[in-house]
Order: C-alpha cells, then sequence, then structure tokens
C-alpha cells in the first residue's frame, strides 16, 4: 500500500523542493485504539490551493487538523511522526501550539463567529498576539482583513453589530477574515462551504482563489467539483490512506490508482 | 420474520378499503391513551397548583397579622419626685431607678387615660398594666435616661400593647379566650374596646417587627426578625465572597483543563454526592471544624457562612459545569483556532456565555443557604439574640446572631400564639427575599443571554 503512494510525494519533492510550505512524513493518528491515519507523506506547496478529498470518516478532516495541531484538544488523539512547517517539526517538543495556531490559521465547518461585534472578532486574535499598538493600527488591521475576506462592502456601516446576526456565507467570510487577521503563512479550510448556499459557496471560492496569492490553503472538501474548481493540488484519502496525491488536474483526468478512479467517477465514496 | 412476509403478501392481495372517516380500533385505541395520559398530567398539575394556592393563603393569612401592631397613645407624668428624688438631675443618680420604678407612673397613666374617656372601671392601676408591653417601663425609662430634661413634664409616649390585646384588636383572642386567660379580663376589652372608637390605642404598621430584634418569651410584641436578618445577609456575603470564586474556578478547571482519568472521574461522582448530602451533616462538621477544632465564636455568621458555603458549593460547580458544557464547542475551537491559548479561550469567550448559567446557578444556591436551618442548629444560631444591632462589619461576622429561618424556627417553638403569628410573618419576609433572588436571576439570565 505504501510504495504506491511513495513514487507519487518522492516525485512531488524533487520538483518544487524549495516551495514546500508543509512537509509530513510517516505521519500515523491513532484516536485511543482506532489507526485513523496511516503513514501518510504529503508534500504542501506555498501560494497554492491544496485539496483533500475523500469519502466521510476517511481521515482527511482528521489529517488537517493535525497540521496546526487542534487535534491536542482531543484527549485520546495521539500523532506519530513528524510534520514540518518550514523545515521545523510542529509536534517538537519546544513548539508552543499557541504560535503555531497564528501561523496555520483554521476555518471551520461550520461558521462559528464569536458572539460579539464584527469589528471585535476580527479584532481578537490581532489583540491577543499584539499585532496593533493603537486604536488606528487596529482599525487598519480589521478594515485590511475585512477586504481580504471579500465582506468589507457588505459590513463597513455595521462594524460593531454582532457577528452572528449575518448570513451563513457572510459568517463564514467573516470566519475567513478573522483568520487571515493574525498573518497567518497556512489557512486550513474545514469543509468551509458545507453550511452555505451556492451563491455563498461561489463568493466563498472566488475568495479562495484570491487568497492564493498570499497563502498556502488547504481545503478539506466533500464537493469533487469544488477540488476542481479551487484547488491545484488534490490529495485523495480513503480508510487512514493517502491513496493519491498529484496535480488537480491529472487526478480528475487521469488518476493512478483504481481506487481515486472509482471514487471520482461516482463508484465508491 | 417470516410472518411479516407473509401477512404482507395477504394484505398485498386483497387491499384493504378503509374510510378516512372512520377511526379503525388501534387509532382508537392510541388516542384514548394519548387522552388518558394528558388528564393524569393535567391532574398533577392541577393539585400542585392547589397545594400553592393553599400553601400561600395560609402563609398570607397567617403571617399578615404580624405586620401590625397595636399600641397605647398616652400622656405620662414623669414625676420628679419619683425619678430624680435626689432633685439634681445626675445621670447617675437616675439610673438608679430601675424599671420597676416606671411602673407605678404607667399605673397612673393608664388610670387619667381611662378616666378621660369616661370608662367607669374597678380594676386597679396594676391590673391595667396588663394592658401595655411590660417592656413599656424599659422604654419611658430609656428615653429618660436619654432626655434628663423632660423629668417633670408630661410626655406622651406610644407603648405597644400587650399580645393579649394586640391579639384581641387583630380578632386572634376572643371573649371567648377570657376564661382560659388570667392576665385578661372582659373589663380590659371593654376599655379596648372605648380607646380603639374615641382614640388613643391605634393599630398601625409594624416597622419594629422588620428592624427589631428578637424579644423574651414574654413579650411577643416587642419582637422582630431585623437583627437575624442581618444575620442571614452577613452569611450569604460569606457563602457569596467564598462559594462563587471557588466554585466557579473549580468547575473552570473540571471541565476545560482536568485531563479525563479515574481520579477526575472520582471527584466528579462524589460532588454529585455532596450535593445530596443532608445539611445537617454540613452542620456537625462546622461544628467539629470551625468551631472545635479551629476555634471560631459560636453562633457567629461567619463560621454560618463558611458552613453553608460548603453546603452551596456541589450546587454552584454543578450549574456552573453544566453551563460551560453548554457552550459549543465551535467557540473553543475559533479562539484556538487564531491562536489563544486555552486559558484566553475559557476566559475571553466560554467564560462570559456561561455566565449567565452560573450566575443563575449561584443564586439559586444562595437561596437554598438563605433558607437553610439545620446546620444553624448545630452551630449554635438559634441562641436568643435579643441584643441590638452589630456595630461594624467585624461584629457582623463575629458576633452572635441568628438567621431568619432560625429565628422563624425559635418563633414557632415558643407558647404564646403571638409568637405563632411572627413565625408566619417571618416566613413572608423569608419568602419575600427568595423570590427577589429569584427574580433577579431570572432578570440576569434574561439580560445576558446570547444566542449564537
Amino acid at each position: 500500500m505504501n510504495m504506491t503512494e511513495m513514487p507519487t510525494t518522492a516525485q512531488n519533492v524533487k520538483n518544487m523542493p524549495q516551495n514546500t510550505k508543509i512537509s509530513a512524513r510517516d505521519v500515523q493518528v491513532y484516536y485511543g485504539e482506532n489507526h485513523a491515519i496511516k503513514d501518510v507523506n504529503v508534500e504542501i506547496e506555498d501560494r497554492t490551493v491544496t485539496a483533500f478529498i475523500g469519502p466521510s470518516g476517511c481521515g482527511k478532516s482528521t489529517f488537517l487538523r493535525c497540521l496546526n495541531r487542534m487535534n491536542d484538544t482531543i484527549d485520546v488523539c495521539r500523532v506519530e511522526g513528524t510534520i514540518a512547517l518550514d523545515g521545523e517539526d510542529i509536534y517538537d517538543k519546544k513548539v508552543d501550539p499557541v504560535q503555531l495556531r497564528a501561523k496555520v490559521g483554521m476555518v471551520f465547518q461550520k461558521p462559528n463567529p464569536f458572539p460579539k461585534s464584527i469589528y471585535d472578532n476580527i479584532a481578537y486574535g490581532p489583540r491577543i498576539h499584539g499585532l496593533a499598538k493603537n486604536k488606528a493600527e487596529l482599525d487598519e488591521i480589521v478594515e485590511k482583513s475585512l477586504r481580504r475576506g471579500a465582506i468589507w462592502d457588505e459590513v463597513k456601516d455595521r462594524l460593531q453589530a454582532p457577528g452572528t446576526g449575518l448570513s451563513g456565507g457572510q459568517q463564514q467570510r467573516l470566519c475567513i477574515a478573522r483568520a487571515v487577521a493574525t498573518e497567518p503563512e497556512v489557512l486550513l479550510m474545514d469543509e468551509p462551504c458545507s453550511a452555505l448556499d451556492p451563491i455563498a459557496t461561489d463568493q466563498v471560492e472566488d475568495l479562495i482563489d484570491e487568497l492564493r496569492n498570499q497563502y498556502s490553503v488547504v481545503i478539506v472538501t466533500h464537493s469533487m467539483q469544488q477540488a476542481a474548481r479551487v484547488s491545484q493540488k488534490t490529495a485523495f484519502f480513503h480508510l487512514g490512506n493517502l491513496v493519491e496525491y498529484g496535480e488537480t488536474d491529472q487526478i480528475f483526468t487521469n488518476p493512478k490508482d483504481p481506487r481515486t478512479e472509482s471514487y471520482i467517477s461516482g463508484r465508491i465514496g | 420474520m417470516t410472518d411479516a412476509t407473509s401477512q404482507n403478501s395477504v394484505a398485498g392481495n386483497e387491499r384493504r378499503t378503509s374510510s378516512l372517516y372512520t377511526l379503525d380500533a388501534r387509532t382508537r385505541r392510541r388516542n384514548a391513551a394519548e387522552t388518558r395520559f394528558k388528564i393524569y398530567g393535567m391532574t398533577a398539575v392541577g393539585i400542585g397548583l392547589v397545594f400553592l394556592v393553599i400553601l400561600l393563603v395560609t402563609i398570607v393569612r397567617n403571617g399578615i397579622p404580624a405586620f401590625t401592631q397595636t399600641s397605647f397613645d398616652m400622656p405620662v407624668v414623669l414625676e420628679a419626685e419619683a425619678l430624680d428624688p435626689n432633685g439634681n438631675r445626675d445621670p447617675a443618680d437616675i439610673s438608679k431607678v430601675s424599671t420597676f420604678g416606671y411602673n407605678p407612673l404607667i399605673e397612673q397613666a393608664l388610670e387619667r387615660l381611662v378616666a378621660e374617656h369616661g370608662i367607669e372601671t374597678e380594676m386597679s392601676g396594676a391590673d391595667l398594666r396588663k394592658m401595655v408591653s411590660s417592656g413599656a417601663a424599659a422604654q419611658i425609662r430609656n428615653t429618660v435616661l436619654a432626655n434628663p430634661d423632660l423629668i417633670g413634664e408630661t410626655v406622651t409616649f406610644r407603648v405597644l400593647a400587650s399580645s393579649r390585646v394586640d391579639g384581641y384588636m387583630k380578632g386572634r383572642v376572643t371573649r371567648d379566650d377570657l376564661a382560659r386567660d388570667k392576665n385578661l379580663d372582659a373589663e380590659h376589652l371593654n376599655i379596648v374596646d372605648v380607646l380603639s372608637e374615641e382614640g388613643g390605642l391605634e393599630r398601625a404598621f409594624n416597622w419594629a417587627f422588620i428592624t427589631g430584634s428578637d424579644a423574651s418569651e414574654s413579650r411577643p410584641e416587642q419582637a422582630g426578625i431585623g437583627v437575624s436578618m442581618l444575620g442571614s445577609l452577613f452569611m450569604m456575603l460569606v457563602v457569596l465572597l467564598l462559594a462563587l470564586p471557588i466554585g466557579v474556578a473549580a468547575s473552570i478547571y473540571l471541565e476545560e483543563f482536568a485531563p479525563k482519568n479515574r481520579w477526575t472521574d472520582l471527584i466528579e461522582v462524589n460532588i454529585s454526592n455532596l450535593a445530596a448530602v443532608p445539611s445537617i451533616v454540613f452542620g456537625i462538621l462546622g461544628l467539629a471544624v470551625f468551631i472545635q477544632l479551629v476555634g471560631l465564636p459560636q453562633s457567629a455568621p461567619l463560621v454560618g457562612g463558611l458552613v453553608l458555603t460548603l453546603m452551596t458549593l456541589p450546587t454552584i460547580i454543578i450549574s456552573t459545569r453544566a453551563s460551560l458544557k453548554a457552550v459549543p464547542p465551535s467557540i473553543r475551537d475559533a479562539a484556538l483556532g487564531v491562536g489563544a491559548s486555552k486559558t484566553q479561550a475559557v476566559f475571553h469567550h466560554v467564560l462570559p456565555l456561561a455566565m449567565p448559567g452560573i450566575l443563575t446557578g449561584t443564586i439559586i444556591g444562595l437561596a437554598q443557604a438563605l433558607g437553610e436551618t439545620a446546620p444553624l442548629l448545630l452551630i449554635g444560631m438559634v441562641g436568643f439574640i435579643a441584643s441590638n444591632y452589630p456595630d461594624g462589619i467585624t461584629a457582623g461576622f463575629l458576633s452572635p446572631n441568628s438567621a431568619m429561618p432560625a429565628q422563624i424556627y425559635e418563633w414557632a417553638k415558643r407558647a404564646d400564639p403571638a409568637y405563632y403569628e411572627r413565625a408566619w410573618g417571618g416566613i413572608i419576609v423569608l419568602l419575600l427575599f427568595l423570590m427577589t433572588m429569584n427574580i433577579i436571576a431570572i432578570l440576569l439570565r434574561r439580560r445576558f443571554e446570547r444566542r449564537w
């Protein structure tokens, strides 16, 4: 099983060695007795949208949450192997997950704005990380982040209104704006559009495409069309294994692994 | 399995044609069961409501009279030769005249009052004096000691009527009771009838009941719940200052930080168990630890507060944990996702959202502690506390005091029916406090409740 994966990953490393942002080696994840992620090796590139696809329960979300150590909050979860961000092992004892998460931001499946004002939602991250020296700078960060989240025009007149009062799509873009406010280098998105209608989904996808200019974006999605639309690289997970990883075009038009082919053609999953 | 399939095939062959307008037997049975259950439920609620109404009516009917009090308005001649035989107005000399020395003055005043209203009586002054509270002499003496200049003048005093006269005015004592009462004659009541019609005797709102302290067994007309109210207040302060921070800190640690292992499971089970421990057990624990071991004073609100803190902690911890648990995990994820530490996530986001629940739980716990009597029995907070108000904060916490429920218990124990009335009155005061606290809890919950 491992043998089929190794050549693909090795190839990628050879192709773009300088461009690697996150590099995972032999990652195993256990939930108690359950071996959820098996031998995953992957190189995630900078300024690229990488999509994780696969059937429910295949471990794609679990693996995503390893990348900013959100799994630390789950008691029974155990991670083995190495995951390096810019060559530094994020599971090293010296690494404080809090610092890591400032660099690797996350957007969740369900829009989860804080029950505070729109302004405070964005300003919270910069405040706790001390990114702004004064109110003016903070205002600037808030505006910049909301603009990057493509939501500034809709909310600029009601920054003090509660973030929870926005529509679902607006809330999700607010969450993306909140994530970019801390100036992360990587943005992890866990099915960011699964709770949104097609129009909101379209807006968020446009936004993701835009974010690619500055960040490395990793997106978990159930929708293969979405993966095809927004990503440049795609990784297919199945039963905890990374089955195939490569250029999105290649995965969808000419998959190498029969399991990938059955999945994208709708025979499994 | 095979039965079901065969039945299905039979049903499939000959399609049943039943009208939607007629109920089949099965539906009828189901509807009947539903109606029956609704009736059971309404009966249960109805019985509950009936008891609630009976409770409220009884409390109000028995307790309201405690809030009024009959008193005499009578001019008393403060004779100089009786009160200050030496005539030099020396406070030391004046204070030598004991309370008993004032009784003749009261008797004369009553005789004059009766004569003024043209009532003929053969009763002596001493007999007449049974109509006024035995505390009247002390009341006049205190006034004279405070103002020696009044000696020699005629001053109109408002003195409390005795509990019998008061009871007669309230309808509690009737003429039928006279045969059994050696302190009250028909003639007394005749006088009271005339005086209440012509003035000189008045039933008014009884502020002394709300502000006063306990009185001796023979003077229920003087007793008030004020000082024990203060005792309760000081105890509640102790409970609030200790139970809220300790309870909330413990809950936050257990809910958000503690690893889930056998030890925390054990602690969790025991906290739930502690909530069900009878309060008298906490009382004897307080007696053993705070009074016998640590040596804190008996009957002190501080000790009462400590005991009630122990009792309230499980309630606060359980409700705080429940409200922390109710905060959706997505809020924690969101905070951690932007790089907040666990502590920041808890204190910036989770705790504010859980606050209404925590406050509600705390107030409910306080209300429970406010009405608790059993542990107070064991630490001696049911003593006879007729002293006046504690002077200063320290005395408030450390000097002997009672508490509202303990005071009510004391009154209910006493023989005089006037005390029975006060006990009900005390219950009304206690219930008003509890209702106020519950209303505050509801308002807080409404005010801070947020949707996400």
